[in-house]
């Protein structure tokens, strides 16, 4: 059976993931900065969907493990999906350099400096794939959130070229753009019902998409639409909306 | 996150705040940092016993821990429902020990609500099965069972979540052949003969009673009496024996959005009354069925709650003791002279349970909707008295709007759970709307 690799196992989105991939048969990769608490995710899919599941610590920020922490994974993931990112506090990060960086580092450099190492991997061996899940906030910079948003379409824009660079090699990348989703991350805000989606319905449109290598996909579906216009306002008007 | 909450009644809608926790720590930090928080499941209660100023909600804390196939035990977070409980045991032989009428609440809900099911005159409440369970205090997160804390336990068990938030629960399942029920079906022309039948049947494992609550006469409390056992293997035909555990295909229906008020009248719940009572053209039908249409018909069509309109409906749900056989007799009387009772009502003969704050006891017990209405609850305060006259009480789970006399008078353990609540709770961090208006004392917070 093949194995797929969750980054950032821990969230809602990710269990979503990992139960949808269960569910048909993959064996479960679980990363996370504190193993400990995928303890029970790991029992569950066990029991559930009767496949392997192992869990390690994995820290997006702690750069120069990396390396080592991919190495010693028990088997060479067939599939990788970075599903870690940190939403933070716009306002706090424009004062503090702290949680701007934060920001930053999480959402980008984290998920560059692991996706190179499975790049390599899977380039040298001609196959495999790589699922990143961005945002549909990195599509067009807004006051509200343009530190994550920007980190964001930094991380949208590297998985463009790595999409573009791996084809060559028998390896596909797919970027996932979320719109608004119903987890822990998004708890304290008050999201409109019909524009927001469950983590399983987010699940399953990147499991069937992945299916089907598809490139980008938004979800919900509609979350295309919507950014089309967003990023068609022309700039002299957007500047003066409060968005 | 603020939000428009109501349970499965539609009644009381109310603002709440709205947090979720899917693992531990964040439950911790959000006890920490919250006062008056009630543990909320899948919503399938009726009333306001899951509503509160700060809800948290269980559903993402829902992993299965262990589920140990030999023995039959299973071990899991209160967040998970029981529908997925059933997709991971019956496939390898083994059912719920006890399951109410929907398979959409959580184990925590059943936990709280202690529910019963229709074998409770033979196999007791959910708590009768559950070997130890995890609770988040007011004093932290601690375990019990019978043995250990039992306080604890008892007053967790049908407890409405006043002593914390359940988070683990291991319980012993039961042993299934396959996933079908031989079933019987009787029709009873009225109230002395489905009590006649109760009885001469109460050897089945499961059994229970649709009644016609808008009947008079000589047909008053006519009614259709429903009992099953668990089918063995070679009670199957030969198609369902190629795969014994496994259910056929199903089929889902929705009602979309509320219907008008209107759309359930006398005379429509009259017709419907009638046509479900004829459909059954023989005395006695005795066939092999799924387990979903006997455990769970009305979860066959999601979100039936909405056919009761915006207004939203509360279901009444009493008990009278055994010997008071008149008294049911006299409350439904009272019931089919108002008129205002719903499509079918639910009659059923408990076993005895003498626990801490569980519902059943030995006797009758009756749940029929009611659509909310003007003048429907001096009507329900009225029909209150009367199941206190006769010792009875009403179902916390289904409570939205009971005096808190009523409460108190008729449940004879009442004090002593709230002196519990006191010690595991002090002041009342863990409150619901519900334990308000029942004017519990929560203590101080020492």
């Amino acid at each position: 059976m093949p194995t797929v690799l969750i980054l950032g196992a821990g969230s809602d989105m990710a269990v979503a993931i990992a139960r949808k991939y269960a569910s048909a048969g993959y064996a479960l990769q679980l990363a996370a900065r504190n193993p400990a608490q995928l303890h029970a995710l790991e029992q569950d899919l066990k029991i559930r969907h009767q496949v392997a599941a192992t869990s390690h610590a994995f820290d997006a920020l702690d750069f120069d493990s990396h390396a080592s922490f991919y190495q010693s994974l028990p088997a060479q993931p067939d599939v990788v999906i970075c599903v870690f990112g940190y939403l933070g506090v716009q306002e706090k990060g424009q004062q503090d350099w702290q949680e701007a960086s934060r920001i930053i580092s999480t959402n980008y450099t984290g998920a560059v400096s692991i996706l190179n190492i499975a790049a390599e991997a899977m380039a040298a061996r001609g196959n495999g794939s790589i699922i990143g899940i961005s945002s549909v906030a990195g599509d067009r910079g807004r006051m509200s959130n343009y530190l994550y948003g920007s980190a964001k379409a930094g991380f949208t824009a590297y998985l463009s070229g790595l999409r573009n660079r791996l084809f060559h090699k028998g390896v596909h990348v797919m970027t996932v753009q979320p719109g608004f989703v119903d987890t822990q991350m998004t708890q304290h805000l008050t999201l409109p019902p019909l524009l927001t989606a469950k983590p399983a319905e987010v699940a399953n449109d990147i499991f069937k998409a992945a299916g089907k290598k598809k490139n980008v996909i938004y979800t919900k579906w509609f979350w295309r639409y919507i950014m089309l216009i967003i990023t068609s306002i022309p700039e002299f008007m957007f500047k003066k909306l409060k968005l | 996150m603020r939000k428009q909450l109501s349970n499965w009644g539609n009644y009381p809608t109310l603002d709440c705040d709205e947090a979720a926790f899917s693992v531990e720590d964040q439950l911790k930090q959000y006890v920490d940092t919250h006062e008056h928080i009630i543990a909320r499941g899948n919503g399938r209660c009726y009333g306001d016993a899951s509503l509160g100023e700060h809800s948290i909600s269980t559903l993402r804390y829902d992993k299965v821990l262990a589920f140990d196939e030999t023995a039959g035990i299973f071990e899991c977070q209160s967040g998970i429902t029981l529908d997925q409980v059933l997709d991971i045991t019956v496939p390898k032989g083994w059912f719920l020990p006890v399951t109410p009428g929907t398979k959409f609440i959580t184990i925590g809900g059943a936990v709280a609500s202690d529910v019963h099911g229709k074998n409770h005159h033979a196999e007791g409440s959910f708590s009768n099965h559950i070997i130890s369970m995890q609770v988040f205090t007011g004093k932290g997160l601690l375990s019990c069972s019978p043995q250990q804390e039992s306080d604890l336990f008892w007053a967790t068990c049908g407890g409405m979540g006043l002593t914390g938030v359940i988070t683990t629960v291991k319980f012993r399942l039961k042993k299934i052949e396959t996933a079908y029920i031989r079933q019987k079906q009787i029709k009873a022309k009225n109230l002395d003969e489905i009590i006649r039948l109760f009885d001469e049947h109460k050897h089945y494992t499961y059994s229970m009673a649709w009644i016609d609550c808008l009947q008079k006469g000589d047909s008053f409390g006519r009614s259709i009496l429903i009992v099953g056992e668990h089918a063995t293997e070679n009670e199957l035909n030969a198609k369902q024996r190629q795969a014994p555990l496994t259910l056929p295909g199903k089929l889902k229906l929705t009602v979309p959005f509320n219907l008008p008020g209107f759309v359930l009248n006398n005379f429509t719940v009259k017709a419907f009354n009638a046509l479900y009572y004829a459909k059954n053209t023989k005395r006695v039908i005795g066939n092999v069925v799924p387990y979903e249409p006997f455990f769970y018909p009305l979860d066959a069509i999601h979100h039936w709650n909405r056919g009761y309109g915006k207004d939203g409906f509360v279901q009444y749900q009493f008990v009278l003791p055994l010997e008071h056989k008149d008294g049911l007799a006299a409350i439904l009387r009272r019931i089919s002279e108002k008129g205002w009772g719903s499509f079918l009502a639910v009659l059923k003969v408990f076993g005895r349970q003498d626990d801490l704050i569980s519902f059943p006891m030995e006797g009758y017990t009756l749940a029929l909707d009611f659509p909310v209405r003007k003048g429907l609850f001096p009507f329900l305060d009225e029909l209150d008295a009367l199941v206190l006259d006769y010792g009875g009480r009403l179902y916390l789970s289904k409570d939205a709007r009971m005096q808190q006399d009523v409460f108190w008078k008729s449940y004879p353990n009442a004090r002593k759970f709230e002196s519990i609540v006191q010690a595991y709770n002090p002041g009342g961090k863990f409150r619901s709307v519900q334990s308000d208006r029942l004017q519990f004392n929560y203590g101080a917070n020492s």
